[in-house]
């Protein structure tokens, strides 16, 4: 059990909704999130189809433990083809709208065909309905969720929108949900937009009872609630800092990608840094950082809720940007901040504000700008094609216009929107695109943490870092410590950490669970809450299959081993400076070894034995 | 000799008030080394987690190790992200 074992199927060609078993048999192998929306997505898409056209699905698909009481158990994805990459897109959040449409009593939405109009589809419990959403295109995603909070009278229905950039065509738009917490990489909201389906509104009431051994899982989900709650990271580090803490750690070891990662450390990155969120500004003596956030079930709470300086340049006339709201968090910090060479704090929290009211994913938006302020450098973009803004690196007024410009759909943004690496091609440098299979790199450099280059290569939805969080080990020590520097052991660690994730991102928990669990901890809550014997060994065993599975998709849509590859820079141009000084990616003595480790053929392709070992689908 | 002191996320308490934010610089016997200068800002080991000398980790066994003229210690505690 803990599955609903439901899945609401809705035609938005046809305007129907109709209820579907889940297939039990593929939950057996697959869990469920990200695993299972994959199974799905496999059997019912072709991989070579277009992602914008009316062949491609969209999929929300929450994990046995969504909305249970496990610690974190508030976890959806997003799945289906992306049209950034081409690739298969898996985006996972967090928030509360999960865990709502569990209670509502549905695994899984399935979305297909593309609706005449604008729609948004609206549950209660096991009523569903398509409504005609045209009043709302148009809409940010936070004037959205106003509207259909207003409309419905219910402060407890839960939204998941689209803004104005994924309607005007941003290839990295994200889904929004909860007004901050995001579906957020590979462009699942320029997918969503494409389906004239502007909102996912949900309200549930039936909670999530349907667990194996109640009491056997009450009493595991209490230990290991305790061993988050006793772990330094989980317990005091991620509450107190949030994963901004890491700039000034990943700055130090020098692997902070800088000016479009033409450097590695970044000399304003203390004045961006989590620390820099707690200091008292001058003008009202309130620091950055109002507080932390969890999502449902959270027992670590790592979200940052902060406020912008009211006399900023970026708000001053614009008081609806005064109050609370999300962010910053490390990634989004980094590539608005340390990749464009801003270093002023409340311009990265307004364009933070921005890319979550209007659906947009900030690392591909913050590392986009990044690549058009370097050719803007070069003289390559002038004034001519931005219509007069000057898009130098630091610029912390460019970076805010590149943010109302890519939300708005409008001028200059259209190209801002469609990503780092069609950009570059259409001015004639794609090497200067910082991307793997299209999509923009995170805020770790691989010449300074040697494993995430393999990581950005071999990710399954282009440059990530949440496929295979080398980091963790190779700078925190979690589990154990290794060097960033070396390339020796990193094919295996990568595989470990690839496989165990899709696991995690499998069963409707976070992935920070895993600084303090290891999949040890997180077994007996799912042996005791699912149908079956979830041992350690079965559960790795199905995140090599889903692994194998996202690959197997993609070989299909096209992509080749020559696709597992790093820009040139990364391989050619060494670090200039810190621990990493002299190097550059050793992208070529790993692969190898993890294409073996991986039984795949020495071209990257997925073999016959392998498929056969996990019995993937033809 | 000289060397540069920092202290991160909730070790900034330890450094003095006439310090930078996150950095204090020393002038220190020679041979003086990572715990060392740890112990005598009263930061407890307990909290020492992440030791960086030049951006390069040392682990625990490393730390009575001098250190050198012009080298930069960066502490944290426990911490995480992603």
């Amino acid at each position: 059990m803990a599955w609903t074992k439901k899945l609401l199927r809705v035609n938005l060609t046809a305007g129907s909704l109709s209820e579907e078993a889940l297939n039990m048999e593929w939950a057996a192998d697959y869990i469920g999130q990200r695993g299972l929306g994959t199974r799905y997505l496999v059997a019912e898409t072709d991989p070579k189809c277009e992602p914008l056209g009316a062949d491609n699905k969209l999929i929300f698909a929450t994990g046995p433990l969504t909305g249970t009481a496990v610690s974190t158990g508030g976890r959806y994805s997003v799945i289906t083809k992306s049209p950034l990459t081409g690739a298969v897109a898996c985006s996972n959040s967090g928030g509360f709208i999960g865990a709502e449409l569990k209670s509502a009593g549905w695994d899984m939405i399935i979305f297909e065909g593309k609706s005449p109009t604008p729609v948004m589809l609206h549950i209660v419990n096991e009523q569903a309905e398509l409504v005609s959403a045209d009043d709302l295109w148009g809409k940010s995603v936070w004037e959205t969720d106003r509207l259909l909070h207003d409309k419905y009278q219910d402060p407890q229905m839960r939204i998941a929108a689209v803004g104005r950039a994924a309607e005007g065509g941003c290839l990295y738009a994200a889904i929004i949900n909860d007004l901050h917490r995001a579906a957020g990489r590979s462009g699942v909201g320029t997918v969503m937009a494409s389906k004239n389906l502007k909102a996912v509104a949900v309200r549930g009431t039936r909670g999530v009872g349907n667990i194996k051994d109640a009491a056997r899982f009450m009493r595991s989900v209490a230990e290991q609630k305790q061993v988050l709650a006793d772990n330094a990271v989980t317990g005091q580090g991620l509450p107190k800092l949030g994963t901004q803490v890491l700039m000034n750690v990943i700055n130090e070891i020098g692997a902070l990608p800088t000016n479009n990662m033409r450097a590695v450390q970044f000399d304003g990155a203390a004045k961006i840094s989590g620390e820099a969120m707690l200091e008292p500004r001058a003008s009202d003596g309130k620091p950055n950082l109002t507080t932390n956030a969890a999502c449902f079930g959270c027992t670590i709470a790592c979200g940052r809720i902060s406020t912008i300086d009211k006399t900023h340049f970026s708000v001053q006339n614009k008081p609806q940007y005064w109050g609370n709201s999300g962010g910053l968090e490390y990634e989004a910090a980094w590539a608005m901040g340390a990749d464009t060479g801003v270093d002023d704090i409340d311009a990265i929290t307004y364009t933070n504000f921005i890319c979550n009211e209007d659906g947009m994913d900030p690392i591909s938006f913050g590392a986009t700008v990044a690549a058009a302020m370097e050719l803007f450098e070069m003289g390559v973009i002038t004034t001519k094609d931005t219509g007069g803004m000057e898009l130098k690196f630091g610029s912390a007024k460019a970076l805010t216009w590149c943010a109302d410009q890519v939300a708005a759909g409008a001028g200059f943004g259209k190209v801002l929107g469609l990503g780092s690496k069609r950009l570059c091609e259409k001015y004639g440098h794609p090497e200067l695109s910082m991307t793997v299979k299209g999509q923009e790199f995170p805020a770790y450099d691989p010449r300074g943490i040697q494993g995430m280059g393999l990581t950005y290569a071999t990710s399954n939805r282009g440059a990530c870092h949440l496929r295979s969080y080398t980091v963790a080990s190779e700078v925190l020590g979690i589990p154990e410590k290794t060097d960033p520097l070396a390339t020796d052991g990193k094919a295996g660690l990568v595989k470990a950490f690839q496989d165990a994730t899709a696991t995690v991102d499998s069963l409707g928990i976070c992935v920070f669970t895993t600084f303090a669990w290891t999949l040890d901890n997180i077994a007996p809550q799912v042996d005791a809450a699912c149908d079956g014997d979830w041992s350690v060994e079965r559960l790795l065993e199905a995140g090599e299959r889903i692994w194998n599975l996202e690959r197997d998709y993609n070989m299909k849509a096209g992509f080749t081993g020559a696709d597992d590859n790093l820009p040139p820079r990364l391989l050619k141009e060494a670090a200039n400076s810190g621990p990493a000084k002299g190097k550059v990616s050793g992208l070529d003595v790993m692969l190898p070894e993890y294409y073996q480790l991986r039984g795949w053929s020495k071209d990257g392709q997925v073999t016959d034995k392998v498929r056969k070992q996990f019995a993937l689908p033809a | 000799m000289q060397v540069t002191f920092k202290l991160f996320a909730t070790l900034m308490q330890h450094l003095p008030s006439a310090a930078g934010k996150h950095a204090i610089t020393l002038e220190v016997e020679a041979a003086v080394t990572p715990n060392q200068l740890i112990d005598r800002f009263s930061v407890p080991r307990s909290q020492v987690h992440l030791v960086l000398v030049n951006g390069v980790y040392l682990a625990a066994k490393e730390r009575n190790k001098p250190l050198r003229d012009g080298d930069v210690l960066a502490v944290w505690p426990p911490v995480a992200g992603g």
